[in-house]
């Protein structure tokens, strides 16, 4: 197997992950994580954390302050709350991804769509539980990437959720700057389109 | 002409030195007690009774200020030279586990931009804060606040002891005396300091005229522990390290109730008050 760039790549874990589903795992530094929408506008809810020292995580305000924009793109510097890369976008083939948008709770969705969803599965719960398998908990609890989501600002200031512009087998690869703890919630979310209405299974690959 | 150093040469003396000090006044403090604060008034022009008084206090550029405000407070922060930029964090004070969320408080609103009318929502879907009134309509939820790297890089230096401190040392340490630490530091608001999004997704530092006295008040909707720097916002295109004054005052009043206009101002709002509310009922915090 060879990457983009003919390189030989060695695949240290290549994994399905079935919709709904949270996950967990060390990355190196210098190896990278390939995400797969595998049948197309699937949200991959994602932190980032320091693995040696899981204080240190993903921040999103100092990711879009860094590059003046609220979208990632091929070439965006995952920073950390203390200003430090976590982690690069060596490529995408989905053109952007949202990372203001938050993820989905139980809490919030019965906000934004009624207590009917009180008890619907959510993206927090799917972190807190693989923060369990840690020892971490909801203070471990911060801003996140949504891999393949896409939230618009309008020029009032009016944002929201809308129709993806993610397709079947469109991949986002991510090296990593430092050892890296990702966690990512493969979105359970039903009752706006950011999976389509219909959450689905991603592919999940480290490569060194 | 330079006086006589003082004499401090025993305990006695020290004693003397140091209580003679007692009188002095910096241009940045609180006023203890709050209710000694001279010349707050409301919105209606009308003295607030000094008993109903919470919280007095000055912040001067990079420092911080936080305080633990009961259910039905209001607090104002005042823009006094027209250029300080309020870098707030607020946690439910009863159970901290419970903070400011800024992706919930934009994405549940369907609004990006802050003002009078919004609600800062924690992350179990509650109303932690309401904005009630707000002069400076220049807000930002989005891009968080310094650290000691951006302000090394920018300024030459970031640290909470040196001339440029950062927003997130500020964090910690204000945190720390409330048993919380860097883990509990989350995204959070800035107060008159804006920025904007363009169809492309770019940020854009608000670039408005300052206002001196501009101010936004906030009313607590549960008890809350309220966590503020004053430095300067990260988009700030100026090179220098700018901010001048951030005037808080605190005083007791009531929370949002049922007939109030702010409460089903929106549908997503009214779920958020009530799940407040029945939060507050199972506590015995109700008021």
């Amino acid at each position: 197997m060879s990457g983009t760039n003919g390189t030989p790549i060695t695949v240290l874990h290549d994994e399905e992950l079935e919709a709904r589903a949270p996950w967990a795992h060390v990355i190196e530094p210098g190896c990278t994580l390939r995400i797969v929408d595998l049948e197309g506008n699937q949200a991959v809810d994602c932190i980032l954390y320091n693995a040696d020292d899981p204080g240190e995580r993903y921040s999103a305000p100092d990711t879009i302050v860094a590059q003046q924009n609220i979208f990632l793109v091929a070439g965006s510097q995952l920073l950390s709350n203390e200003g430090r890369p976590m982690m690069t976008i060596t490529a995408t083939e989905c053109e952007r991804h949202d990372t203001i948008g938050g993820a989905c709770s139980r809490e919030s969705n019965a906000l934004r769509y009624g207590f009917h969803t009180r008890h619907e599965h959510a993206c927090v719960d799917n972190f807190l539980l693989a923060h369990s398998w840690r020892g971490m908990g909801k203070r471990d609890m911060t801003s996140n990437v949504n891999w393949f989501m896409n939230v618009p600002v309008e020029a009032d200031g009016t944002l929201g959720i809308v129709d993806g512009i993610s397709a079947p087998g469109l991949s986002v690869e991510l090296r990593a700057h430092m050892r890296v703890l990702a966690v990512i919630s493969n979105c359970p979310q039903i009752n706006n389109p950011c999976n389509g209405f219909d959450p689905t299974p991603v592919r999940l690959v480290i490569s060194r | 002409m330079e006086s006589a150093p003082p004499d401090t040469s025993t305990t006695l003396a020290a004693r003397e030195h140091a209580r003679a000090q007692g009188v002095r006044r910096a241009e940045y403090q609180p006023t203890v007690p709050a209710r000694d604060a001279i010349g707050v008034v409301d919105r209606a022009g009308e003295a607030i009774a000094p008993e109903r008084m919470l919280w007095d206090d000055v912040v001067g550029p990079g420092g911080e200020s936080s305080r633990v405000l009961p259910r039905g407070a209001l607090v104002r922060f005042t823009d006094v030279d027209g250029d300080a930029c309020a870098n707030l964090l607020v946690y439910n004070a009863a159970q901290p586990l419970e903070r400011l969320n800024v992706a919930d408080t934009v994405k549940v609103q369907w609004q990006a931009y802050l003002g009078a009318g919004s609600l800062l929502l924690s992350d179990m879907g509650r109303v932690l804060l309401s904005i009630v009134a707000d002069t400076s309509d220049t807000h930002d939820a989005l891009c968080g606040a310094s650290n000691r790297t951006r302000n090394e890089e920018k300024y030459g230096s970031g640290a909470v002891h040196g001339d440029h401190p950062n927003a997130r040392d500020r964090f910690a340490v204000a945190l720390a005396k409330h048993g919380l630490g860097r883990r509990d530091i989350v995204p959070n608001v800035n107060l008159f300091k804006g920025v904007t999004v363009d169809g492309e997704g770019r940020l854009h530092a608000r670039e408005d005229e300052p206002r001196p006295g501009a101010y936004v008040e906030l009313r607590a909707e549960m008890a809350v522990l309220v966590v503020v720097a004053n430095t300067p916002h990260v988009l700030d295109p100026r090179p220098g390290y700018h901010v001048t004054p951030l005037g808080i005052s605190a005083w007791s009043d009531r929370a949002t109730t049922r007939d109030d206009p702010t409460w089903a101002a929106t549908p997503e709002g009214e779920r958020a008050y009530l799940q407040t509310e029945e939060l507050l009922a199972t506590t015995g915090a109700r008021s």
